[in-house]
C-alpha cells in the first residue's frame, strides 16, 4: 500500500474538456497544502516558545475543560493546558518523523543507486532483501522492534526508517535503471568517467523531482505509523508526548466531546492532508512539463 | 491455462517462499538480538546461576542461535510455535481461538468495501473531471491521510456517544442474531472500509481510465456505442486484471489496519493477541503472530501478482 497511491495520483492524464477548471482546483488545493505544511514546519521550530504555560504543569482545576481565552484548546485529563501540550508535541511528531524520513530516503536512494550501478549479483541480493523487508507490514515490524528494543526515540526513528526504506529503494532503483540507459550516461561512460561521477553528476540530478514527491509521501506514512504507535502506547513515552500520545491519554474525554482529544487529532489530520495536497499538485505539474 | 502462465505462476510462488524465509530470518534475529533471555525473564530476581542453567537447558536456550533458529523454523512449518512464556498455553491454541474472529472481520470488510469501491471507481472514471470525480478525489486523499484511530474515534463519537446506536466496544460473544452481529461489526468495518474504499476506488479509476484512453475504445465510440456500453462492455473486461491487482494489494493493507481497529474496539482477534504479547514481552507469541501476519500479507501480494499474470491476454493461447 506504500507505493501505488502515489503512482495513481501522478499518472493523471490531462483531460481536454475540463482541463482549466481541473487545474484551477488542483492549484488551490496545492496552495492550501503548501500553507498547512509551511505553518506546521514553522510551529515545530518556534512552537515551544509560543507556549503560554509549561506543558507539564497542572494549571487548571477542571479536567477536560472547554476552549476558552485562558486555555485555547481547553485542558487535558489532568488539568494541563492543551494548547501548550500540542505545541510541545509538534517537534516530536514532526521532528522524529522528518528524521526517520530523511534516513529512509537516504538509505533507499543510496541502495537503489548501488543496485542499479552494480553487477547483477549484487543487485539481486539487495533487491531480494528489500523485497523481504517490504513484505513485513510496517506496523508489524514496528511492534517487533519495540517488543525487542523498547520504544526510545532513536529506536522509533530507526524502525520507521527501516520500514519505509524498501519503498524508496524500489522507486530510486527503477528511476536509476531508466536514466542509466539514456544516451548521455552512455556517453559519459565512454568518456571514461568514474562510477561516482556518473551517479552524482549525471543520474542523481535527473531523479530529483520523483524522489522529492516520494519523500513527501513517505513522510505522511511515517507520521501515521508513529502516531499509531503512540496511540497504542508503544511510541513516544511519557512525560514526553507527541500528538498520537495526546489523543491516547485524553481518550477518556471522548464521551464529552472534549477539545483535548479532538485538537491533537485535528493537528495530525491537517499535517498529513496538507502534505498530500501539496504532493498531488507537484505530481500533476510534473506531468505537464 | 498454458505453459508460460503456469511457469510464471510457479516462479512467483517460489519467490514468495524465498521471501517468507528471509522474513523468518529477520523476525527471529531481531527478537533474539538483545542479551537476556526467556529463562531470565521467567525466573526474575530470584534466579541463581544453577536454576538459570537448568531452565535454559530445559528450554533449549543453551544451544547456539542458529540451531535454535532451525528448531523454531521447523516448529513453525508443522504448526507448532511453542508455548506462551506468560501463561504456558500452547501458542497454536491461542492463535486458533482468535484467528476466526479476525478472518470474520476481514471477510465483512471485503464484502462491503469491494463493491462500493468498484462502483465509485468506475463512475468517477466515466465522469472524470466532473464535480463528482473531483470531490471523490479530495475525499479519498483525506481518507488515506488521516490515521485509522482518528476515523475510529470520530465514529465512536458520532454513533456511540451522540446517537447512542452502537456500543463503543465489540462484544462479539453477545452477537447471536444477525441484527446483533451488524451492531458489533458496524464500527470496526466502517473504520477499515473508509481507507480501503478510498485506495481501491482510486486504483480502479486509474485502471479504467487507462483502458478508456486506448484506441479500441475510441473505435467503439466511433461506431456509436453508448458511454455505459463502452465502459461495461469494452473497457471493464480489459481492466479486470489491474483492478484485481488493486483489490488484493489494498486488502493487504487490512493487516496493518486491524492492529489499530481491534485495539480501539477491544475486538478479540489476532492483533489484540499480538499487542498483549508486545506489552508483556512474550517473545514466542510475538514471533508466531508476526509470521502469521507476514504470511497473510505475502499471500495477498502473491494473489495480486497472479491475477495480473492470468489476466494478461498476451499470455493466453
Amino acid at each position: 500500500m506504500n507505493t501505488h497511491t502515489s503512482s495513481v495520483t501522478a499518472a493523471e492524464p490531462t483531460q481536454k474538456a475540463s482541463f482549466s477548471s481541473r487545474f484551477h482546483v488542483r492549484s488551490i488545493s496545492g496552495l492550501i497544502g503548501l500553507i498547512l505544511v509551511g505553518f506546521w514546519l514553522v510551529i515545530s521550530v518556534i512552537g515551544p516558545m509560543l507556549s503560554p504555560y509549561p506543558p507539564n504543569d497542572f494549571v487548571s482545576n477542571t479536567v477536560f475543560g472547554p476552549m476558552s481565552m485562558k486555555h485555547f484548546f481547553g485542558t487535558d485529563y489532568l488539568g494541563r493546558d492543551m494548547f501548550s501540550r500540542v505545541l510541545a508535541g509538534t517537534p516530536y511528531t514532526i521532528g522524529v518523523a522528518l528524521a526517520a524520513t530523511v534516513a529512509a530516503c537516504l538509505a533507499g536512494v543510496i541502495s537503489g543507486l548501488v543496485a542499479a550501478a552494480a553487477t547483477s549479483w549484487v543487485d539481486m541480493t539487495i533487491s531480494r532483501t528489500q523485497d523481504a523487508l517490504i513484505s513485513i507490514p510496517s506496523k508489524m515490524f514496528a511492534l517487533i522492534m519495540v517488543a525487542s528494543f523498547g520504544s526510545s526515540v532513536p529506536i522509533l526513528i530507526l524502525t520507521a526508517a527501516i520500514a519505509y526504506m524498501p519503498g524508496s529503494f524500489r522507486i530510486a532503483r527503477s528511476l536509476a535503471v531508466n536514466v542509466m540507459t539514456l544516451d548521455y550516461v552512455q556517453v559519459a561512460r565512454l568518456r571514461g568517467e568514474s562510477m561516482p561521477y556518473i551517479i552524482f553528476k549525471e543520474v542523481l540530478p535527473n531523479m530529483f523531482r520523483p524522489v522529492l514527491t516520494d519523500f513527501g509521501l513517505r513522510f505522511v506514512f511515517i507520521v501515521l505509523l508513529l502516531s499509531a504507535m503512540s496511540f497504542l502506547g508503544l511510541g513516544i513515552q511519557p512525560p514526553e508526548a507527541d500528538w498520537g500520545s495526546l489523543v491516547r491519554e485524553n481518550i477518556g474525554g471522548l464521551s464529552s466531546g472534549a477539545p483535548a482529544v479532538i485538537m491533537p487529532a485535528i493537528a495530525i489530520a491537517t499535517l498529513t492532508i496538507g502534505v498530500n495536497l501539496l504532493i498531488d499538485s507537484i505530481g500533476s505539474k510534473s506531468v505537464q512539463h | 491455462m498454458n505453459k508460460t502462465v503456469l511457469r510464471l505462476i510457479i516462479n512467483r510462488i517460489g519467490l514468495g517462499i524465498l521471501t517468507l524465509w528471509i522474513v523468518s530470518l529477520v523476525v527471529f534475529f531481531i527478537t533474539n538480538l538483545l542479551p537476556g533471555d526467556a529463562a531470565q525473564e521467567l525466573l526474575g530476581q530470584a534466579s541463581t546461576v544453577q536454576t538459570l542453567d537448568a531452565l535454559r537447558a530445559k528450554l533449549g536456550l543453551d544451544l547456539p542461535l542458529y540451531v535454535r533458529y532451525f528448531h523454531w523454523l521447523g516448529g513453525m512449518l508443522v504448526g507448532d510455535a511453542g508455548t506462551s512464556m506468560v501463561n504456558g498455553i500452547p501458542i497454536s491454541q491461542l492463535i486458533w481461538s482468535r484467528l476466526p474472529n479476525t478472518l470474520l472481520l476481514a471477510a465483512f470488510v471485503t464484502l462491503v468495501s469491494v463493491p462500493v469501491a468498484m462502483f465509485i471507481g468506475i463512475v468517477s472514471a466515466m465522469y472524470r473531471g466532473s464535480w463528482f470525480d473531483r470531490y471523490i478525489n479530495i475525499l479519498a486523499v483525506c481518507a488515506v491521510s488521516v490515521p485509522e484511530f482518528l476515523i475510529a474515534t470520530i465514529a465512536v463519537l458520532i454513533f456511540a456517544v451522540k446517537l447512542g446506536w452502537l456500543s463503543a466496544l465489540s462484544h462479539i460473544e453477545n452477537a447471536h442474531t444477525f441484527g446483533e452481529m451488524l451492531k458489533v461489526f458496524a464500527m470496526p468495518v466502517l473504520t477499515l472500509c473508509s481507507v480501503l474504499v478510498a485506495q481501491m476506488a482510486r486504483m480502479t479509476r486509474a485502471a479504467v481510465i487507462d483502458q478508456l484512453s486506448s484506441s479500441y475504445v475510441e473505435m467503439a465510440l466511433l461506431k456509436g456505442a453508448s458511454p455505459i456500453r463502452m465502459v461495461l462492455r469494452h473497457a471493464l473486461p480489459n481492466a479486470i486484471g489491474p483492478i484485481a491487482n488493486a483489490i488484493a494489494l489494498s486488502l493487504s493493507y487490512l493487516l496493518g489496519g486491524v492492529i489499530i481497529v481491534e485495539s480501539i474496539f477491544n475486538y478479540p482477534g489476532i492483533a489484540t493477541l499480538m499487542l498483549n504479547a508486545v506489552s508483556s514481552r512474550d517473545m514466542p507469541l510475538i514471533q508466531a503472530c508476526a509470521m502469521l501476519f507476514c504470511f497473510g500479507y505475502l499471500v495477498m501480494v502473491l494473489m495480486a501478482d497472479i491475477s495480473e499474470i492470468v489476466s494478461n491476454p498476451r499470455l493466453r493461447k
